[in-house]
């Protein structure tokens, strides 16, 4: 049999690299189980009593919830705003000025903390809304270029002869675009969907100013905890998180394959 | 129903560019008309506007008695064929070819019959349940093609449906469409830039340039009669040789090219001749002789080559450099003296530009 050699050197890097990727998480999973009452790796005894904690915390379950229904509703919104916007973009490109899409990418370009301190300056003080409301904003302005450029990079390759083929043929425009368009971007739609919600329930910096009395969300709730206490609830909250992003993307995995995101 | 197809002084814009300048066009029942030109020059355009994809600035578009100038694409009820098929990726050809039936609301066994019956006669009823991503270029023509024929249009467009097939293939294929177009007896307008595609099925051919149809008539006509110099130089008349009339005598004309030969031509076998105007003439149409009296243009032979059916001469004359055929059986050597003759049947004399 022939075998092709590899360089003993490229094995090394790569081995790095995953060491690299791999390892907080490794050490965050060891920490989670300790049965210590300090965060420590390699765990000391096995236990899952601080994953049992998280949900005596009633302020973890609280922000739990919270940070879900964030993620989804920003999510939810940003892709109404967003779809239209890209597919308008890419439809009537050549009509359109330039700059346009560049307005989209902007909550990028804007680092979270100034997004974060300017919504908290301007909406929640300014306009006295409600502490979800302005998360549920914030959140979305902070999501919004990822489905934008994510749905942009499906349209961008989308023939819009095609649409044109379906109009001629009888289908009305609005029901074209529901029929024809969205079934052949679907697979864009659901990566910035991804992208989108794993941006929100991860979200520190812009949350940071915008939560309040009573209305939390979970890295927030993480980092308040770590103020206080230095036990392995910590780790196995963060264990948790991973393992609800984790969920995601295998759901997705499952049913679409994740080919398409290197599309 | 096939319908006949009315355009009358269409004009169109983007933005502030005049695209379509009173183009007016009719189409008669089962004809298959063919919108010639290159790139830019409003053929594409005015299928947009036929469509209902583009809005003309003024003029109407009918088809038999219904107005279709304001009406929204969706209610044209237009066969279309694009140039890059516009097959629907995620519906099976099958589907594909069914889904303007299901816009009409035809029940699904009565599509489904409907759309076999046309994949069969396109020659792809095995392909059916395919992805239209499994099939080869001209397989998913054909799928377009049973698309945009099995709703039984009025009308039936195509733009430019065989540019991204190959050679082979597209001479098959527009065999096939002209059948098709001809069984059904389908109004057609038919884009292209392919002079010999759309001439060879075309009843009859629209050639246009800058937004304006420049001739509009039957394929034999524009070859052999072009009505002025651009569709002229468009169909393959190389020498264009402007010239003025210095004299008069009856039917007989003597007429000067630019550089001062002399040429006498009778109206009689030429037509009508203005006294400025252009003889526009193939290779063919200028005979090349060595018989010092012809009645021809004086030129020194230039570089000699072989087409099969004649020899062809880049030709020096005091009108500059000509292209003239000269007989397999006399081949000349560069630098000789030779007169080019007109030949009455394949000249024209046109109103210089």
């Amino acid at each position: 049999m022939m075998t092709s050699r590899i360089n003993p050197l490229l094995i090394l890097f790569t081995v790095l690299v995953y060491i690299f990727l791999m390892g907080p998480l490794i050490i965050v999973l060891g920490a989670s189980v300790s049965d210590t009452t300090y965060l420590t790796f390699p765990p000391q005894g096995l236990t899952l009593r601080w994953f049992e904690n998280i949900f005596e915390i009633s302020a973890f379950k609280r922000t739990i919830i919270t940070s879900l229904e964030l993620a989804f509703l920003a999510t939810g919104l940003a892709l109404l705003i967003g779809i239209p916007a890209a597919y308008a973009l890419n439809r009537y490109r050549i009509k359109l000025p330039s700059w346009l899409s560049t307005v989209f990418v902007l909550p990028i370009l804007v680092p979270e903390i100034v997004l974060g301190f300017s919504l908290l300056k301007s909406v929640a003080v300014g306009m006295q809304t409600p502490i979800f409301l302005t998360l549920l904003v914030g959140h979305m302005l902070l999501v919004l270029p990822y489905c934008v450029r994510v749905v942009s990079a499906s349209l961008a390759s989308f023939d819009f002869s095609i649409e044109e083929a379906a109009v001629s043929l009888g289908s009305p425009p609005v029901k074209t675009f529901f029929t024809i368009v969205l079934p052949n971007v679907r697979s864009g739609v659901i990566a910035a969907f991804i992208l989108a919600f794993i941006t929100s329930i991860n979200d520190v910096s812009t949350s940071l100013f915008l939560t309040g009395p009573g209305v939390s969300t979970l890295p927030i709730q993480i980092l308040a905890h770590v103020e206080q206490f230095f036990d392995p609830t910590i780790a196995s909250v963060s264990v948790l998180l991973m393992l609800l992003t984790v969920a995601v993307m295998s759901i997705v995995e499952r049913t679409l394959g994740l080919t398409f995101l290197a599309k | 129903m096939t319908q006949a197809l009315t355009v009358q002084n269409l004009t169109a814009h983007y933005g502030a560019t005049k695209v379509l300048e009173d183009l007016s066009l009719s189409v008669g029942k089962g004809e298959l008309v063919s919108l010639l030109g290159a790139s830019g020059c409003g053929k594409t355009t005015t299928l947009r506007l036929i469509a209902g994809f583009l809005e003309p600035t003024s003029g109407s578009i009918r088809l038999g008695d219904k107005d279709l100038t304001r009406l929204p694409a969706y209610k044209r009820d237009i066969g279309l064929v694009f140039q890059n098929y516009a097959l629907f990726p995620h519906l099976s050809v099958l589907d594909n070819v069914g889904f303007g039936l299901k816009q009409r609301g035809v029940a699904p066994g009565d599509r489904e019959k409907r759309a076999r019956a046309m994949l069969e006669r396109v020659g792809l009823s095995q392909l059916a349940d395919r992805l239209p991503g499994a099939l080869s270029g001209g397989q998913k023509q054909r799928v377009a093609l049973a698309r945009a024929l099995v709703i039984e249009p009025p009308l039936l467009m195509f733009d430019e449906p065989l540019s991204n097939l190959d050679a082979k293939l597209r001479v098959d294929m527009r065999v096939e469409i002209r059948q098709l177009q001809r069984a059904n007896g389908t109004t057609s307008v038919y884009v292209t830039h392919d002079q010999e595609e759309a001439f060879s099925i075309s009843d009859r051919v629209a050639i246009m340039n800058a937004g304006r149809i420049m001739q509009f008539d039957t394929p034999e006509t524009l070859y052999q009669r072009p009505a002025n110099t651009f569709v002229a130089r468009f169909v393959g008349f190389e020498n264009l040789v402007p010239m003025t009339v210095s004299a008069r005598d009856g039917a007989e004309v003597t007429a000067v090219t630019d550089g001062g030969s002399q040429l006498k031509l009778s109206q009689d076998r030429f037509g009508a001749i203005p006294d400025v105007f252009v003889l526009a003439a193939r290779a063919d149409g200028l005979a090349v002789s060595t018989d010092a009296n012809a009645e021809g243009i004086p030129a020194t032979l230039g570089l000699r080559t072989y087409l099969g059916r004649a020899y062809q001469y880049q030709a020096d004359t005091a009108a500059g450099q000509l292209i003239a055929n000269g007989s397999l059986s006399a081949p000349l050597e560069p630098g000789a003296l030779a007169k080019l003759v007109p030949v009455p049947d394949q000249c024209c004399v046109l109103k210089p530009e």
